[in-house]
């Protein structure tokens, strides 16, 4: 399996840290807003075969998203993102915990990073998240692993009713 | 996933970092690996007992030396739990380069 991934990626265990990082051939201000419009956001941030539904969207310091990956079976697992710090076009920190859909925060959550930067066109995205706990950490990472795995098996269900 | 867990609490710490990757180039002895370290013997030891159990680390008795080498396979098992992470992400991100190619067609 050849490894195309325009995606950097490293996970920092001993700092409970991951650092992702992307360029993007898109303006600055698309990018910006595909962060921080709710309609936008819900277009992608669910990996496949997920879907994403934000119930709640206030873009301000203080503001937050209350939002859903939903999985094709219909189960819902609900995040809070707590808006701590905006540089508009720049920079902005959340405050990211699980939570039910009463929007009852699990704690510990993460804190995540953003920081976005253009040259010559090109948006360079550069996502900072930092777990309170190791736990915390390997849950995050075995939350991915669920939905890889999920979307893996998707890829595999689309190649099959193509052959 | 108590097996996973204790993998990565294993790794988490600095020190055993540090001596995974002392023995990730060559086998070594305790005496050989504490002897990179500041740190008392006997702490050195424990955390060569903690990477032993979660199988991060094989010993191989030599004689009347016992060697300490590193299991190749737990730490692919390592890179294999944390690729899927990576990979959502790279999924996420392939939808947004979509989103954004429709941002530039039909905007300005």
């Amino acid at each position: 399996m050849e490894n195309n991934s325009k995606t950097e990626f490293v996970v920092d265990l001993q700092n409970k840290k991951a650092t992702i990082t992307r360029m993007f051939d898109a303006p600055l201000e698309n990018v910006w807003r595909a962060w921080t419009e709710k309609d936008l956001l819900d277009q992608w941030w669910a990996p496949k075969p997920f879907t994403a539904k934000t119930k709640i969207m206030d873009f301000k310091v203080g503001g937050r998203r209350f939002y859903a990956m939903v999985s094709p079976d219909g189960k819902e697992g609900w995040s809070i993102q707590k808006y701590t710090s905006i540089t508009p076009k720049t920079n902005f920190k959340m405050y990211n915990t699980f939570a039910d859909k009463d929007e009852n925060p699990q704690l510990p959550g993460s804190d995540w990073d953003v920081t976005f930067s253009e040259q010559n066109g090109t948006t360079k995205v550069c996502i900072i998240i930092t777990n309170e706990s190791l736990d915390r950490m390997n849950k995050m990472i075995e939350m991915g692993f669920e939905a890889g795995l999920t979307a893996t098996l998707g890829n595999l269900e689309e190649l099959l009713q193509t052959s | 996933m108590n097996l996973r867990r204790d993998v990565f609490q294993a790794i988490a710490d600095p020190t055993r970092r540090a001596i995974v990757t002392l023995v990730a180039s060559q086998v070594m002895t305790a005496g050989a690996i504490a002897s990179n370290f500041d740190t008392a013997r006997p702490t050195v030891s424990k955390h060569l007992q903690i990477l032993t159990e979660c199988n991060l680390l094989v010993q191989e008795q030599k004689g009347r030396e016992i060697y300490y080498n590193l299991n190749p396979e737990k730490m692919q098992e390592i890179a294999d739990f944390i690729e899927p992470f990576r990979k959502m992400w790279d999924d996420r991100f392939n939808k947004l380069e979509i989103v954004l190619k429709n941002l530039k067609k039909n905007g300005k």
